[in-house]
């Protein structure tokens, strides 16, 4: 048992945990702070995904104790900090997720979001490739992962302040789809 | 849900004291950086050690950098992803780089070592398992057992060697820098493996400091293909990582093959290599070096059905993986994957 203090979204906190526990364990079960999922537990679902220092990692293997002052962002930290930087309502990434529908059960959501928040900060314009590289480490077992892509796409889109581009399944994205039929007598 | 067996922490801040920890509690520490694989081999409990020692804030095992010669010296902290971006690595030595950012998913590699990935213990199916899973099973002789499930009546752990930057450093002829209480040594990567699936290194209560990429010549080709179930987050079921020197005049010089994931060391396919000394890419005696190549490799390469993906389907992929992976080194491009 030692005394962590920890830097979790924007707010110094002190807390006791054991040497074994991961970030994740103390996340939940000592801060409340639910959000991040416990999945696999294991590394391979990405469901646990939280940033340190702004970079997407597994808080499922990550040990607490070896956090020491590097910020940490779960998924409740994103509106507060849209919010403090001068937006409103949810991270815009949030909202797009909500507009665009891309989550069922929505186990996976705050790790697909917070990966997408990281790739934002580092690249604002990404490529659709780029886009679905940086969620590869994200597991979605609900929605095929295309309105994932779409939703990161709008938002991207908002932020430039243009149309957001043709979803996959639009007609003419996919050239192995077929092309639709001709109405009849045009 | 998966609990860590109780540890304590160390979080050394020099070698010396790393060294000096490891020393004090012997058999029952463990040393860990990402903590990619031990944490949850841990979670697994098949390693169960009192004292976790973390290497994450020793300052000797950072950075990247390149000597006058051209030689690349890449500490044992560089996490993957650095390295997989790195512009001199993905100059000077392709196939690591190409190797480093097939490892896992994004999470991962950010999280992940050199170090880490060098030292990776081997995996079996019968092994990465549960303690509730693998007693029901009676074990295996790997962990706790005497029986090997994969071999029947196998007296020898073949648990595999699944590291993607081995072979690429195999293929590169890197040399690593371990200390110990006698202080630091050199050795050839080749020295590292052993055949043993229980523990496949020749190296005990020693730390890996940094990992030395020989300078390569100008001609260097290098690429690195993997086999793998989905595009991201897999083991490899298959990793090779080829080498092309080639003269002036655009012919092989001297040639490497090197592969993973089929035993409990990464292995080097020599005779597979050597067909293609002299050959010049882009002509026919290069295609028909390929094809004698491919099956060169198939006949020393048996993959066995302990880690996921049919055997005989990655044993058919080996020759394809070896041309699709040489091709990709003559032309400068990989890696090499096909989802």
């Amino acid at each position: 048992m030692r005394v962590l203090s920890l830097h979790v979204n924007g707010d110094r906190v002190e807390l006791a945990a054991p040497d074994h526990w991961t970030l994740l364990e103390v996340l939940r079960y000592r801060l409340g702070l639910t959000g991040s999922k416990q999945g696999c537990d294991k590394g391979d679902c990405g469901a646990c995904t939280v940033l340190v220092e702004g970079q997407p990692v597994l808080g499922c293997l990550t040990l607490a104790a070896s956090c020491g002052e590097k910020p940490i962002t779960t998924i409740e930290g994103l509106m507060p900090a849209h919010l403090a930087a001068g937006g409103t309502g949810p991270d815009p990434v949030q909202a797009a997720f909500d507009r665009c529908g891309a989550l069922q059960c929505g186990f996976c959501q705050p790790g697909m979001i917070l990966s997408a928040r990281a790739l934002l900060n580092r690249n604002a314009q990404p490529t659709r490739p780029e886009i679905r590289a940086a969620l590869s480490g994200n597991l979605c077992r609900c929605t095929g992962y295309t309105q994932i892509v779409q939703a990161i796409e709008l938002a991207i889109a908002e932020s430039l302040g243009v149309e957001p581009c043709a979803p996959a399944w639009a007609p003419g994205t996919n050239p192995w789809k077929l092309a639709a039929p001709a109405e009849p007598g045009a | 849900m998966l609990r860590l067996p109780q540890f304590e922490l160390a979080q050394p801040r020099t070698l010396d004291e790393a060294c000096a920890l490891l020393v004090e509690h012997g058999e029952e520490a463990q040393l860990v950086a990402g903590g990619t694989d031990l944490v949850p081999n841990m979670k697994h409990e098949l390693f169960t050690p009192k004292v976790v020692i973390s290497l994450a804030k020793v300052a000797e095992l950072r950075g990247v950098r390149q000597e006058a010669d051209g030689a690349l010296v890449l500490g044992a902290l560089t996490t993957l992803e650095a390295l997989a971006q790195d512009e001199r690595v993905r100059a000077r030595a392709p196939a690591l780089a190409q190797a480093a950012g097939l490892v896992a998913g994004p999470q991962l590699r950010r999280m992940g070592t050199l170090g880490g990935n060098v030292m990776l213990d081997t995996r079996c199916q019968w092994y990465n398992q549960t303690y509730f899973w693998r007693q029901a099973l009676g074990f295996c002789l790997k962990k706790d057992g005497s029986a090997c499930h994969v071999v029947a009546g196998g007296a020898k752990c073949v648990a595999a060697a699944s590291n993607d930057t081995a072979p690429a450093l195999l293929s590169l002829d890197a040399e690593l820098v371990f200390h110990g209480p006698a202080g630091a040594r050199r050795i050839a990567i080749d020295a590292l493996y052993s055949a043993d699936g229980i523990y496949n290194k020749t190296v005990r209560g020693e730390i890996l400091v940094e990992v030395r990429v020989p300078a390569t010549p100008a001609g260097h080709r290098g690429a690195y293909g993997k086999l793998r179930e989905r595009g991201s987050i897999d083991f490899p079921l298959l990793g090779i990582a080829a080498r092309l020197d080639l003269s002036a005049d655009g012919t092989v010089a001297s040639a490497a093959l090197c592969a993973v994931a089929l035993q409990a060391r990464p292995l080097r396919l020599k005779k597979a290599a050597e067909v293609l000394l002299g050959t010049r890419p882009g002509t026919a005696d290069f295609e028909a070096a390929l094809q004698e190549a491919g099956a060169l490799a198939q006949k020393q390469c048996h993959p066995l059905d302990n880690i996921p993906g049919d055997a005989d389907y990655r044993r058919e992929m080996v020759p394809v993986y070896v041309r699709r992976t040489l091709l990709a080194a003559a032309e400068g491009s990989g890696p090499v994957h096909h989802v």
